[in-house]
C-alpha cells in the first residue's frame, strides 16, 4: 500500500524520488491514443521552425544576387519566395495546433477521467488521511500543468532542439569557423541548465506545498470563523497568516532569484559569442573571404536561434512544474483502491450459508478493527466484537463517547475490513459477498447528513434506484421530512451544493428517508435523530418503528428515546460489546449503562468495571 | 464575466457536522432567488473598483515598479541594439577596415559586449525586481482578503459560503499572480520591442518603417476579434471547470454516502459528461488560439515580404544602403515575434480581471458589526459576583433579505442567571442568542452588557466577556491542547488540563496516542463529534466568560457528557450568566428561568417548575420530552 508513510498533511518524502523524465514517461498510456496527431504535429512544429531558418538564405540570395546585379526581376522573386515561405510558416504554426487542440483536450480529459474513477474506488481510510482540497488540485491544476505540457513545452523540447542543431549545422557549411565560435557557449549553457533544473524544482515544490499550508490556515479561519469570532481570536489567526503568507513570498523571491539568474546566463553566452562571431565576420568581409550577404544570412540564422537557445531555461522549468504535478498526480493514482476480489466462503465458522434460525441476521464474530494509520502497538480501536442481530430485530448501539460505535457501523457495509474476525449477514461472510451486492444489501444513514447537488427525489432516490414516486413520498413521510411541500420546487427542489441550504435538521431528515426508501433488508442508522427536536424526534421515531419492524437493523443511540426505537441493546465499551439485552435489563443490571443512559452518579471508571 | 458557478469545492454543507450555515435550524430556508448577488457569486462593485484595488496594490511599490520599468527599458534597449551594431559593422567597419582602421572594429566588439552583458544584468535586474513586485502585491492582497474576511460578520459568511472565500484568497490570487508574474511582463516586453523596433525602423528608414507601423493596424483589428471570441471561449471553458471541480469535490467529501449507496457508477457517467463539456470547450479554447496565431503570422510574415521586396529595390536604386537594410531585416523579424505572446497575455489578463472583479466585490463589503470608533469599558465586576446583567432594550431584528425574525422585544436577564431558551424549529432562539455575542447587531434597539451598549465595547473586552459555544465544534489544526487554548492562549497546560477534567474530556484525551500533544489531523480526524463538543467546552471553560451561552452545545454529547457540561455550569461557571438554548429538556433542569419562543416572540417566562405546572406550550413539550426518556434513571 502507498502512502502509507504519508505525514500530516499529504506530503510525500521528498528523498528518493524518480527522474522527471522517467516520472513524465509514466504519461505515455494517456499519450498512446493521441501519438499519431501529437507526432504530426511536433514534425510540423519542426518543419516551420525550420523554415523560420530558411529566411536568411533567402535573404542572403536576394542580397548577393538580385541587389547586388541590380536586378528588380529578381527582387520580385525573392519576395515572392519571402511570402510563400511566410504563409508556410504561418499555416503550419496554424495546423500544428489545429492537429493537437482537441487531442491534448482529450488527454486531460481521460487523466481526469481516470482520477476521477479511481477517486471513486479508494478505500475510505486513503480520503480520511487526504484532504479533499489536496486530490481537487490534482484533478484540476495539476491535470492543466501537464496539458499545457504535452502541448508546449514537450513539443518545443524537440523542434527547438531539432532548430538548434538545424541552424548550427546551417551555420557551420555556411562558414565553419563563425559557426564554431557560436557553438562555443554550449557546454557551459547545458552545465548550468542541468544545476538550474535541479535547484528549480526543489523550490518550486517546496512553494507549491507552502501554498496549500497557506490554503488551509484560510480554510480553517472560514470554517471556524464562529469560535475565532467568538473568543475574539482574529489576531492570533491573523498572525500565523502572515508568517506563512510571509515564507510563502521568501520561497517565491527564491525561485524568482533562480529564475533571473539562468534567464541572464542564457541571454549572457550565447549573446557574447554572437558579439565575437560579428567581429570575427567583419574582419573577413573586409577581408573579402566572406560575402556580406552571407554575413547578413549568418547573423540573420544566429539571432533566429536566439530564440529557441533562450527558451530551453523556461521550458526546462515547465517540463519540471509538469514533472511535479505528474508526480502529484500519480501518488493518487498508485493508491491501491478497495480489492473487487470476493473471499471464497470461508470455512472457519462452520455454518455456512445456510442460514439456520442461528446463521440469520446480522452477525459479528470475533470482529476486531484498527485503523490503518493508527500507530504501532496501540490498542486496537474494537477487539473481539461478538454480537448477533436477529432477522427482524432492531438493535441499538449504546456506548461512552469515542467507544468506536461509528466505526463498527462503517464495517457492515465494508467501508473499511475489518483486521479479524468475520460479519455475517443471513449467514453469509461479507468478505465473500462483491461489494456492490453488499452495500445494495445494506442502507445506511450517517452520522453527518451529506445531500449531494441535486433535487430532493434524487437524493431521496439514491437510496434504492428505480422508487416509484410513491415510495419516495412514503420515504419522505417516514423521515417527516414535511418541509418539503414547502420548498420552491417540492421534491423537484435543487438541494446540496448548488442548491437551496437546508438546515442540520432537514439534511438529517432527507439522509433517513434516503436511507429507508428502498425497504433495505439490513438497516445502519448511526444516531438519526441527533439533530431534530423533541416534537420532531417523536413523530420520527412513531413512524421509523413501522419501517424497523421488517429490517434487520443497527441504530448508534445516545439516549434513551432513539433506544427506544429497539428491541435489545448492545453495550459497546472498550472495544467489545460488554452487554446484551432490552433497555429495561440492562438498566437494572449494568452500570456502565445506567451511567449511559441516566448520568446517575456512578464514576466513569467503576461503571465501566460495573 | 467568466463564471457563475463557484470555481472552487464549497464547504459550506454536509461536512464535518458544521451544519449549513447557521447551524441550527433558525435560518430555515435561504431565499435562492437567481437574483441574489450571493448566489450568483457577483457581489456588486463600484464602478472602477477593479482598477482602483489593482493600482492600490501596486501603489505602495512605486519605487520598485519604476525600477521593473527602467530594467525592462535598459534590457530592450541592449537586445534591440544588436541589428544597430551588425548596420554599422557592414557599413562602416568593413570599409574602415579596408583602409586598415581597427578602431569602428573595436567600438563593434565593445559595443556588442557591452550590449550582450547589458542585457544579461537588466534581464536579471528585472526579473528580480518585478517578483519583488509582484510578490509584494500578492502579500498584500491575500492579506486584505483573510483580514476582511475575517472582518466581516458571521452574517456575510453564512451567505458567502467558505467556498467562495477560499476561492477568493486562492484560484482568484492565482489568476492575478500570472497577470503580474508572465502576463504583464509579456505585455511591457511587446509594447516596449514594438515601440523600440517600429521607432529603430523609422529612424533607419522611413518608409520601410511606415509599413511597419502600418501593419498594426491589420493586427490591431485582429486582436480585438480574438479577444471577443476567446471571452466567449474561455467564459464557455471556465464553466465548465466550475461545474466539474463542483462535481468532484462534492464527490470527495461525500465519499462514504457515496460508497455505501453505490453511486461510483452513477457518478462515473455524470462527471463523464461534465468533463465531455469540458474537453469540447476547453478544446474549442485552444482552436481559436490557433485561428489567432495562423492570422498574426500571416500578417507578420506578409509584412516582412513587402518591406523586403521595397527595400530591396530602394537598395538596387541606390537610395538605400545595404546595411541599413540589412539591419532593417534583422528587425522586422523580431516586430512579430511576441505577438503569439500578446494572446497569451490576453488571457491572463481576461481571466485576471475577471477574479479581480469577484475580489473587489469581497472587499466592497462593509462589515456589519463594526468595531466602535471609541470603546467603553465595562463597570469593574463585583467581586464575588462573576456574572453580568444583559438587556434586550426595545430590541428587534431581521436578516438583510427581508423578514422580520425579532419584532420588538425588551427582555432582561440579571447577573447570574441560567436561563434556558426553548422553541420549535425557527422560533428565533439561535438569533437572540447571536444578537447577545454580537454575531448580529439588532436592527432596531440595544443589547445592553452591564449598562454598555455591545456596540460600544471594543472587541477584545466584549469577547473577554461573552462566550458562545455551538453546535459546530470546529478544530483547528494543532494539537488537542492548542485547540482548548483557544479559550485563553496565555493559559499554563495545568489550566488547560483542569479545565478539560471539570468537563470530563480529560480521560478521552490522555487516552490519545500523544495525549494532549495529539494532532488532531484535518478538521478533528477520528475524534468523534461528542469529543469535539467536550474540547469546544473546555475552550469555554478556560476563557471563563462572565456570559456563557450554548446554542446547542450538546447536541452530540451522551447523557453522561451533558451531565458533565451541567455539573462544570454548577461548579465552575457557577454565578455566571448563562444562555443556554438546547433542543434537550434536560438542560432546562438546571435552568433558574425558562423562555419559551414562538414565531420570534418569548410566549412564556418563568422558572421551570411553575411553566410544568401550567398547561402552556412548555408544559406539553415537557410532556413529549419525558415521555421520550421513559426508564431513564
Amino acid at each position: 500500500m502507498a502512502d502509507r508513510n504519508l505525514g500530516v498533511m499529504d506530503r510525500p518524502s521528498t528523498p528518493a524520488q524518480p527522474s522527471a523524465t522517467r516520472t513524465l514517461l509514466r504519461l505515455w498510456p494517456y499519450v498512446r491514443p493521441v501519438r499519431v496527431r501529437w507526432t504530426a504535429a511536433a514534425v510540423t512544429a519542426v518543419v516551420a521552425s525550420c523554415l523560420g531558418l530558411v529566411f536568411p538564405l533567402v535573404l542572403k540570395w536576394i542580397v548577393d544576387g538580385p541587389v547586388a546585379d541590380r536586378n528588380p526581376k529578381g527582387v520580385w522573386l525573392g519576395a515572392l519566395a519571402l511570402l510563400g515561405l511566410g504563409v508556410a510558416e504561418a499555416l503550419l504554426f496554424g495546423f500544428r495546433r489545429w492537429l493537437v487542440a482537441r487531442p491534448l483536450a482529450s488527454v486531460e480529459a481521460a487523466l481526469r477521467a481516470d482520477l476521477y474513477r479511481h477517486l471513486q474506488r479508494l478505500p475510505v481510510a486513503f480520503h480520511d488521511r487526504w484532504p479533499s482540497g489536496q486530490l481537487l488540485s490534482r484533478g484540476t491544476t495539476d491535470l492543466m500543468v501537464v496539458r499545457m505540457f504535452l502541448a508546449f513545452p514537450l513539443t518545443f523540447l524537440i523542434v527547438n532542439g531539432v532548430t538548434i542543431v538545424v541552424g548550427l549545422i546551417l551555420l557551420l557549411s555556411q562558414d565553419w569557423g563563425l559557426g564554431l565560435v557560436l557553438l562555443a557557449p554550449a557546454v557551459p549553457l547545458i552545465a548550468v541548465c542541468y544545476r538550474f533544473e535541479d535547484a528549480y524544482a526543489r523550490v518550486s515544490r517546496r512553494a507549491q506545498d507552502q501554498v496549500g499550508d497557506l490554503t488551509t490556515v484560510v480554510e480553517e479561519s472560514v470554517l471556524g470563523i464562529r469560535i475565532i469570532k467568538g473568543f475574539g481570536r482574529h489576531r492570533s489567526q491573523a498572525r500565523a497568516f502572515r508568517e506563512l503568507s510571509h515564507t510563502l513570498r521568501g520561497t517565491e523571491l527564491t525561485k524568482a532569484r533562480l529564475l533571473a539568474g539562468i534567464l541572464a546566463v542564457i541571454t549572457l553566452l550565447p549573446e557574447a559569442a554572437l558579439g565575437a562571431a560579428l567581429v570575427v565576420g567583419t574582419v573577413r568581409v573586409a577581408d573579402g573571404a566572406l560575402s556580406a550577404g552571407t554575413l547578413i544570412a549568418f547573423l540573420s540564422t544566429a539571432l533566429a536561434l536566439r530564440w529557441p537557445i533562450e527558451s530551453i531555461g523556461f521550458l526546462l522549468a515547465m517540463s519540471q512544474e509538469a514533472a511535479t504535478a505528474t508526480r502529484r498526480y500519480f501518488e493518487v493514482m498508485d493508491a491501491e483502491p478497495e480489492s473487487t476480489e470476493v473471499a471464497r466462503a470461508s470455512a472457519v465458522g462452520g455454518e455456512g450459508p445456510g442460514a439456520g434460525a442461528g446463521g440469520g441476521g446480522l452477525r459479528f464474530e470475533g470482529v476486531e478493527f484498527r485503523y490503518p494509520d493508527a500507530p504501532a502497538g496501540s490498542a486496537p480501536t474494537l477487539h473481539r466484537v461478538d454480537l448477533h442481530v436477529r432477522p427482524g430485530e432492531t438493535m441499538a448501539l449504546v456506548g461512552a463517547t469515542g467507544s468506536g460505535k461509528t466505526t463498527l457501523t462503517a464495517l457492515v457495509p465494508r467501508l473499511y475490513d475489518v483486521t479479524a474476525g468475520r460479519i455475517t449477514l443471513d449467514g453469509r461472510d461479507i468478505m465473500t459477498m462483491p461489494r456492490d451486492e453488499l452495500r445494495a444489501l445494506v442502507s445506511m444513514a450517517f452520522e453527518e447528513p451529506t445531500l449531494f447537488s441535486a433535487s430532493v427525489a434524487e437524493n431521496v432516490l439514491m437510496g434504492a434506484e428505480g422508487a416509484t414516486p410513491e415510495q419516495v413520498a412514503r420515504a419522505l413521510d417516514v423521515a417527516r421530512a414535511d418541509f418539503v411541500d414547502g420548498l420552491p420546487d417540492g421534491v423537484g427542489t435543487q438541494v446540496g451544493e448548488q442548491g437551496l441550504s437546508l438546515s442540520g435538521g432537514q439534511r438529517q431528515r432527507l439522509a433517513l428517508a434516503r436511507s429507508v426508501v428502498g425497504e433495505p433488508r439490513f438497516l445502519v442508522l448511526d444516531d438519526p435523530l441527533s439533530a431534530l427536536d423533541v416534537h420532531t424526534e417523536a413523530a420520527v421515531e412513531a413512524a421509523l418503528r413501522r419501517v424497523l419492524a421488517d429490517s434487520t437493523a443497527l441504530v448508534v443511540a445516545h439516549r434513551p428515546s432513539t433506544v427506544q426505537l429497539a428491541d435489545r441493546v448492545a453495550l459497546l465499551s472498550e472495544g467489545r460489546i460488554a452487554a446484551v439485552g432490552t433497555h429495561q435489563e440492562l438498566l437494572r443490571t449494568n452500570a456502565e449503562y445506567r451511567y449511559l443512559m441516566s448520568g446517575g452518579t456512578a464514576a466513569p471508571g467503576e461503571a465501566a468495571r460495573g | 464575466m467568466t463564471t457563475t458557478a463557484d470555481t472552487q469545492p464549497g464547504r459550506g454543507d454536509g461536512r464535518s457536522g458544521a451544519g449549513g450555515p447557521g447551524g441550527t435550524e433558525t435560518e430555515t430556508v435561504r431565499q435562492h432567488a437567481s437574483g441574489d448577488p450571493f448566489d450568483r457569486d457577483d457581489l456588486p462593485t463600484a464602478k472602477g473598483a477593479t482598477s482602483t484595488l489593482l493600482r492600490s496594490l501596486l501603489a505602495p511599490h512605486r519605487r520598485e515598479l519604476a525600477l521593473t520599468v527602467l530594467a525592462l527599458l535598459l534590457q530592450q534597449a541592449a537586445v534591440q541594439s544588436g541589428p544597430l551594431i551588425v548596420a554599422y559593422a557592414i557599413d562602416s567597419a568593413v570599409p574602415a577596415l579596408r583602409t586598415h582602421t581597427y578602431g569602428p572594429l573595436v567600438a563593434v566588439g565593445i559595443a556588442f559586449l557591452l550590449a550582450a552583458c547589458g542585457s544579461a544584468a537588466f534581464q536579471y535586474a528585472y526579473v528580480h525586481y518585478s517578483a519583488r513586485v509582484s510578490q509584494n502585491a500578492l502579500l498584500d492582497l491575500r492579506g486584505r482578503i483573510f483580514r476582511h474576511a475575517q472582518a466581516l460578520s458571521v452574517d456575510f459568511h453564512d451567505r458567502y459560503t467558505s467556498g467562495r472565500v477560499i476561492s477568493r484568497s486562492t484560484t482568484d490570487v492565482e489568476s492575478l499572480r500570472e497577470l503580474l508574474g508572465e502576463g504583464l511582463q509579456e505585455l511591457v516586453t511587446v509594447v516596449l520591442a514594438s515601440v523600440y523596433i517600429t521607432a529603430t525602423l523609422l529612424w533607419l528608414d522611413l518608409e520601410i518603417g511606415s509599413v511597419a507601423a502600418l501593419s498594426a493596424v491589420p493586427l490591431y483589428v485582429l486582436i480585438r476579434s480574438y479577444r471577443r471570441r476567446a471571452a466567449r471561449a474561455y467564459g464557455e471553458r471556465s464553466t465548465a471547470i466550475a461545474a466539474v471541480v463542483v462535481k468532484f469535490a462534492e464527490t470527495l467529501n461525500g465519499i462514504r454516502p457515496v460508497r455505501a449507496f453505490r453511486r461510483e457508477r452513477v457518478n462515473d457517467a455524470a462527471f463523464a459528461a461534465l468533463n465531455h463539456r469540458h474537453e469540447r470547450a476547453n478544446g474549442s479554447a485552444l482552436l481559436e488560439m490557433a485561428r489567432y496565431v495562423v492570422g498574426s503570422r500571416l500578417i507578420a510574415n506578409t509584412a516582412v515580404a513587402g518591406m523586403v521586396l521595397w527595400g530591396a529595390y530602394r537598395v538596387a536604386d541606390g537610395t538605400l544602403a545595404l546595411g541599413v537594410l540589412a539591419a532593417a531585416v534583422l528587425f522586422v523579424r523580431r516586430l512579430y515575434d511576441p505577438i503569439d505572446r500578446l494572446a497569451m497575455f490576453l488571457n491572463a489578463y481576461g481571466s485576471a480581471a475577471a477574479s479581480l472583479k469577484k475580489i473587489a466585490g469581497l472587499l466592497g463589503q462593509v462589515p456589519s458589526v463594526p468595531e466602535p470608533a471609541a470603546p467603553r469599558p465595562l463597570p469593574r465586576a463585583e467581586a464575588g459576583r462573576p456574572g453580568r446583567a444583559v438587556q434586550f432594550a426595545d430590541v428587534a431584528f431581521g436578516y438583510r433579505t427581508g423578514g422580520e425574525v425579532l419584532p420588538r422585544f425588551d427582555l432582561t436577564l440579571p447577573a447570574g442567571q441560567t436561563v434556558a431558551v426553548v422553541g420549535t424549529t425557527g422560533a428565533g432562539k439561535s438569533t437572540l442568542a447571536k444578537l447577545l455575542a454580537r454575531f448580529y447587531d439588532p436592527t432596531h434597539g440595544r443589547v445592553l452588557l452591564d449598562g454598555v451598549d455591545l456596540r460600544d465595547l471594543a472587541t477584545a473586552e466584549l469577547r473577554r466577556a461573552v462566550v458562545m459555544v455551538t453546535q459546530e465544534a470546529f478544530l483547528f489544526s494543532g494539537t488537542v491542547a492548542e485547540n482548548i487554548a483557544i479559550g485563553r492562549p496565555d493559559a499554563t497546560r495545568a489550566e488547560i488540563e483542569r479545565a478539560a477534567k471539570a468537563i470530563g474530556a480529560h480521560d478521552f484525551i490522555a487516552a490519545l496516542p500523544d495525549g494532549y500533544d495529539t494532532d488532531v489531523r484535518k478538521r478533528g480526524g477520528r475524534i468523534s463529534a461528542g469529543q469535539r463538543q467536550l474540547v469546544a467546552f473546555a475552550r469555554a471553560l478556560l476563557a471563563d466568560p462572565a456570559v456563557l451561552i450554548l446554542d446547542e452545545a450538546t447536541s452530540s454529547l451522551d447523557i453522561p457528557g451533558e451531565r458533565a457540561v451541567q455539573r462544570a455550569m454548577d461548579t465552575v461557571l457557577r454565578g455566571r450568566t448563562a444562555v443556554v438554548i438546547a433542543h434537550r429538556l434536560s438542560t432546562v433542569e438546571i435552568a433558574d428561568r425558562v423562555l419559551v419562543m414562538e414565531h420570534g416572540r418569548v410566549v412564556e417566562d418563568g422558572p421551570p417548575g411553575r411553566l410544568v405546572a401550567g398547561t402552556g406550550t412548555f408544559a406539553r413539550l415537557h410532556k413529549a420530552w419525558r415521555e421520550s426518556v421513559v426508564g431513564s434513571g
